[in-house]
């Protein structure tokens, strides 16, 4: 049990301070790179939870994917940081408004379920409690049995996105010369090869 | 103090022998893994290979290593000191760190835990940080070029080991490794999914930066790509974790494809044999094939790269992963 305790601890004090160099790291590789870091810690806390799933679909959507293509932007531009971080001030009020905001709802879910206990119960119920079923199962029966319509339709919303993506990034260049394979896997020795009999002195 | 000494400490000491009784055989194979490539590649070019340090030339290895250790370590102008340093222990670290899940015999595993496989593919898909860092730490031309390239080739092939992975899963119904290995008992699932066996190797061909698919260094374009700037400590620490990597996934194609530990025939003369040396037999098979390839083929170009990950890969494998659902349905093969 100590030993639990411990662990959250490092990984909760670790999570918020890679959190705070990712806003106040002076070079924004850094700032991805501590970004991954956080993402880790979230993901050990997952584990610390007994979410294991979430916590290896964390790890392998987000830092193996996500962050990885933030880094790959991130490295190519080039952007002069003094001149960026010049104006970040005029952002302090709305961005703190928005931390408010959210702290607010936060204590508003943790203040409701110690003055209404019931609220949580009615909060958990749709969920079928199966002992002994591991983690991905049980996620497996929530999502594919109990609210397939629900994550088929946020599959969709994704889908449109995705088009909608492509669409907008989507140019014709003209004079850009593609490689085709079919048409070079069709060609026949017939068609681009001819051997000529060259007789001494007289060329083709 | 009895109590923490039986319920703390002894534990902790016992993990610890575990991990050096996996890491040592490891660190060694690893050796000899260098040193079988240049002589199965000399004997396929008509070469001796090394032949002078010890019998058979089979000190080779240790001599190439004490002689990187002691050269000196150079640290390129206007690199960044920190990240220069952290990715090749990054990359020697993710290498060694997957085999926690590896079953080598039933029960013969650091850490049983329910979702392997997914560990197994987080781990090899944080690979690529440490190129990338490199690359970019490095502050040079070549290095960077090297980087980018490898970032783009992981993240397409992941996708398409992923679905591969995911085919495999719903012949067994659990994450488990030790599951999946324990689902092949009738057969090697090679034979049903041989398909998803062949585009596994080739993505993780591609995963682990070998030939053909060694853009990221291309020694004829880009000199060594992301390592160009390294020497030293840290350029041994980038090639044993490359090679570590390369027996991590030889060890999860015979895992997933192979049926890991189990004799190929469940009979007396097969049976006798342990199973954790059909492990060690499959993975030196699958290694041989690697050495094999890159003694064969010729680079690929790197827009051929991208076509056959998003192009040919991702399509096929969809396509198998809803046709492996539909005929265990249809079947009524779905595993409980």
């Amino acid at each position: 049990m100590i030993v639990q305790g411990i662990a959250f601890y490092v990984f909760a004090a670790l999570l918020v301070a890679s959190g705070v160099m990712v806003i106040s790291a002076r070079n924004p590789v850094h700032s991805v790179l501590y970004l991954v870091l956080a993402f880790f810690q979230a993901a050990g806390l997952c584990v610390l939870l007994g979410a294991e799933f979430i916590a290896m679909i964390l790890v392998i959507v987000y830092v193996g994917a996500v962050a990885v293509l933030f880094l790959f932007v991130v490295m190519m531009l080039d952007i002069n940081f003094r001149e960026l971080r010049a104006g970040a001030l005029q952002y302090l009020p709305i961005g703190g408004l928005i931390g408010l905001i959210l702290l607010a709802e936060l204590a508003a879910v943790l203040g409701g379920w110690i003055i209404a206990p019931a609220a949580e119960k009615a909060a958990s119920a749709p969920v079928a409690a199966m002992s002994g079923a591991t983690n991905t199962e049980q996620l497996g029966q929530l999502i594919y049995t109990h609210y397939v319509y629900l994550f088929q339709a946020s599959g969709l919303v994704l889908l449109i996105a995705m088009i909608g993506a492509i669409v907008l990034t989507l140019r014709q260049r003209e004079g850009v010369r593609k490689q085709n394979i079919g048409s070079q896997l069709a060609r026949r020795r017939e068609d681009v090869v001819a051997i000529r009999k060259v007789p001494t002195g007289e060329g083709v | 103090m009895a109590e923490f000494w039986s319920g703390f400490l002894l534990p902790l000491i016992i993990i610890v022998l575990k991990i050096l009784a996996i890491v040592v055989p490891l660190l060694v194979a690893v050796a000899f893994m260098t040193y079988a490539e240049r002589k199965i590649m000399g004997a396929m070019q008509l070469r001796q290979g090394p032949n002078i340090v010890g019998p058979f030339g089979l000190l080779q290895p240790f001599a190439d290593g004490l002689k990187l250790f002691a050269k000196e370590q150079i640290l390129p102008v206007g690199a960044n000191r920190f990240v220069f340093y952290l990715a090749p222990m990054l990359t020697f670290f993710l290498a060694l760190v997957a085999w926690a899940v590896i079953p080598f015999d039933y029960g013969m595993v650091l850490a049983d835990i329910n979702v392997g496989i997914l560990y197994l593919f987080a781990i090899s898909s944080l690979g690529v940080y440490g190129i990338v860092m490199a690359g970019w730490a490095s502050n040079s031309r070549y290095a960077f070029l090297g980087a980018l390239r490898s970032a783009a080739q992981m993240v397409s092939y992941e996708v398409s080991m992923g679905l591969v992975i995911i085919s495999v899963l719903l012949c067994v119904g659990s994450l488990n490794l030790t599951k999946i290995v324990e689902a092949q008992e009738t057969i090697w699932f090679a034979i049903p999914l041989l398909p998803m066996f062949v585009i596994f190797f080739i993505s993780a061909l591609a995963e682990t930066n070998r030939s053909p698919f060694d853009l990221p260094e291309g020694e004829s374009e880009l000199v060594a790509g992301f390592m160009v700037e390294y020497s030293s400590a840290p350029f041994a620490l980038f090639f044993l974790g490359e090679y570590a990597n390369m027996i991590l996934m030889s060890a999860m194609t015979s895992i997933l494809f192979l049926g890991g530990w189990l004799p190929p025939l469940p009979f007396a003369p097969f049976t006798w044999i342990p199973g954790p040396i059909w492990f060690a037999l499959k993975i030196a098979f699958c290694l041989f094939v690697y050495v094999w390839v890159r003694a064969t083929m010729p680079r690929y170009r790197y827009d051929q790269l991208m076509r056959l990950g998003w192009k040919v890969f991702l399509p096929f494998s969809l396509l198998w992963v809803v046709l492996t659902a539909g005929v265990l349905v249809t079947f009524g093969w779905l595993p409980k």
